[in-house]
């Protein structure tokens, strides 16, 4: 008996194992393929968000915390790249650490005034602080005001690859993107993954376990802001531009519309909702007003029909772990 | 006229009761997500969107039906209320057993939903409401001009504010709804009717916030945007009160528009910023809230 349990385990094991290794090989081929079928620029556009979903998925799928402020990291560290690159002439790569290292100290502030407060109230805590330094946003001189910052230089990475080329700077994005999409993953199979879980399905449980839960809790909001900041960053090279868009409540609506649609909680789930969204936006770019009339039809639909996202109900019908 | 810490008395009480304009709307509108939230368990994200309607229902009666402020007043919070029984039998309902957040993510894409088909027919411009010709006009008071629209606004809000404190704290329907909250499957017992309860409520919520938005009409000028600008700051006001207590709601909702108006006075730059400045640090040294009961 023991052993056709042990078998079937294993076999589901490596079922489940295959379902993602197969995955990720067609997401990658995917992603190789697009920029020759589509316009380049478009796919990046849909790439940074995937990390920016696949950042906040790591919070809100996997401990469990909403945060509707997001976009405060995504945001500023797209304003303090394009100023690295802009005002102080620095090197894309540069650039781009500085981003990401400003969305990892908000982060810190940020989560460590978050996490003292549980459930409805984190949402509502996370938007406020959000709020208020896109209100600081619209104040200061740095970001521009309403202008944003304009023709961000991409300049040469390390001296040597010239991203004015649409094809290289693909290349750097895909492969930043790849490389935090696998980190993320790493992460939430570590055994520090483990204990975010443990928290997500029973905190006090895991405090009664001897799990100091608020710094597990702060040290993944920290990682989510980072990878998010990272995001921000490569897109502010991208477009050439950070402006006050990225900093407003409604992108912060937007990354949460992209990993519900994906499937919260899946790894491939809010890189599937981020083309997703970002594909409805751009179709449907002439619709004025009424994208966010779809995109308030889709929030409802998913929450009343499937809660599971479209990757969630993939993997749920396939039996696999996408 | 004279001066207070440089300031002459005429901005500063002019300011002072700005802000406790802002304060009786913050009032009302927390007021609502806290009776919302006993009974429900869910964040109405739409409160500010259902506020934003309140003020446009006033808005298209009087353009197209010709019915003035004081029926509106009426008019409005029904007919508002009403969506809202509606949206809580659709969909609400339905998401009893699911975590808060789903409740949470519905709401907000209800209120994409609205401020986008507002926005789609009346842009995003505002319209003026005119104030109604009763309440036209104002008193000097030595010290300060006071609009009489104004002062009504505060006195009426006020007024609102206390009958629903009375109501749910002194009534024996209050004592229903309260036992609702402890205990719904126990009162349920006893041969009432909690769901009606709960689709009531939240309709009388929704209905505050169109009350909110009606008397905010001839204030601020009705735009699509207006719900999503305040509910926000009303966010950080009900997570410095706490939802525990409906009077402590109340109270933080009047004091935060007071202090709002004083930074405006004191410091311009930070008067749209204080109030979450205020969220921060009441976070950091009383993190349940100033009412709240445990977190």
């Amino acid at each position: 008996m023991a052993n056709t349990a042990d078998a079937a385990a294993i076999r589901l094991h490596r079922r489940t194992d295959s379902g993602l290794g197969i995955a990720a090989v067609v997401m990658v081929t995917c992603l190789v393929v697009a920029p020759f079928v589509l316009y380049p620029v478009f796919v990046m556009k849909a790439l940074c968000f995937a990390l920016f979903a696949c950042a906040f998925n790591l919070l809100i799928g996997y401990v469990g915390l909403v945060s509707f402020g997001h976009a405060l990291f995504f945001g500023w560290a797209s304003y303090l790249a394009a100023h690295a690159a802009k005002s102080w002439g620095l090197q894309p790569e540069l650039a781009v650490v500085i981003g990401t290292a400003t969305a990892a100290l908000l982060g810190f502030v940020g989560g460590a005034i978050a996490i003292r407060r549980q459930g409805i109230y984190f949402a509502m805590i996370t938007l406020a602080l959000a709020q208020m330094m896109y209100l600081v946003a619209l104040r200061v001189k740095l970001t521009g005001g309403e202008d944003g910052i304009q023709d961000v230089p991409r300049g040469k990475l390390f001296g040597a690859f010239d991203l004015n080329n649409e094809m290289t700077m693909y290349a750097f994005v895909l492969v930043v993107v790849l490389a935090a999409l696998f980190l993320i993953y790493r992460i939430i199979n570590s055994p520090f993954g483990e204990v975010l879980k443990a928290i997500r399905e029973n905190e006090l449980r895991s405090i009664s376990l001897g799990y100091r839960t608020d710094r597990y809790k702060l040290a993944a909001f920290v990682l989510s802001a980072t990878l998010a900041g990272l995001a921000g960053s490569l897109k502010a090279l991208v477009f050439q531009l950070a402006s006050l868009t990225d900093v407003h409540w409604t992108m912060s609506g937007e990354v949460i519309l992209m990993t519900l649609v994906g499937g919260l909680g899946t790894v491939f789930g809010p890189v599937a909702g981020a083309f997703i969204i970002v594909a409805m936006e751009n179709y449907l770019a002439p619709l004025g007003q009424w994208v966010l009339v779809i995109q308030g039809a889709i929030f409802v639909a998913c929450v009343l029909t499937f809660r599971r996202g479209i990757v969630g109900e993939l993997a749920s019908w396939l039996r696999v772990k996408l | 006229m004279f001066e207070i810490f440089g300031v002459p008395s005429y901005a500063l009480f002019g300011q002072l009761l700005l802000g406790l304009i802002n304060g009786s709307f913050y009032a009302l509108l927390s007021l609502g997500l806290a009776v919302i939230f006993g009974m429900l368990n869910i964040i109405n994200f739409t409160h500010g969107a259902q506020y934003m309607m309140g003020a446009f229902v006033a808005y298209m009666l009087l353009q197209y039906l010709g019915i003035n402020y004081w029926a509106a007043l009426v008019i409005v919070p029904i007919l508002v209320g009403a969506t809202g029984i509606i949206i809580e039998r659709l969909f609400l309902a339905r998401l009893q057993k699911l975590d808060p957040l789903y409740g949470l993510l519905l709401t907000f894409g209800l209120a994409l939903i609205i401020e986008g088909v507002f926005r789609n027919y009346y842009g995003s411009s505002g319209k003026p409401y005119d104030i109604p010709d009763a309440l036209q006009g104002g008193h000097n008071l030595g010290f300060m001009f006071l609009p009489n629209y104004r002062a009504w606004v505060i006195v009426f809000s006020l007024a609102v504010c206390l009958v629903t404190w009375f109501a749910i704290e002194r009534t024996r329907l209050g004592s229903y709804l309260r036992a609702a909250t402890e205990n719904p499957t126990l009162v349920r017992a006893f041969g009432i009717d909690v769901p009606r309860l709960v689709t009531l409520t939240y309709g009388f919520g929704v209905g505050l916030a169109a009350l909110a938005g009606v008397m905010a009409a001839p204030i601020y000028n009705v735009s699509p945007q207006m719900g999503s600008d305040i509910i926000i700051v009303v966010f950080a006001v009900v997570v410095i009160g706490g939802m525990g207590s409906i009077m402590g709601a109340i109270l933080t909702g009047f004091t935060l528009g007071i202090v709002e108006g004083f930074t405006k006075v004191f410091f311009p730059e930070a008067s749209n910023t204080v109030i979450f400045v205020i969220m921060v640090i009441v976070l950091l040294i009383r993190p349940a809230g100033l009412f709240g009961r445990g977190i």
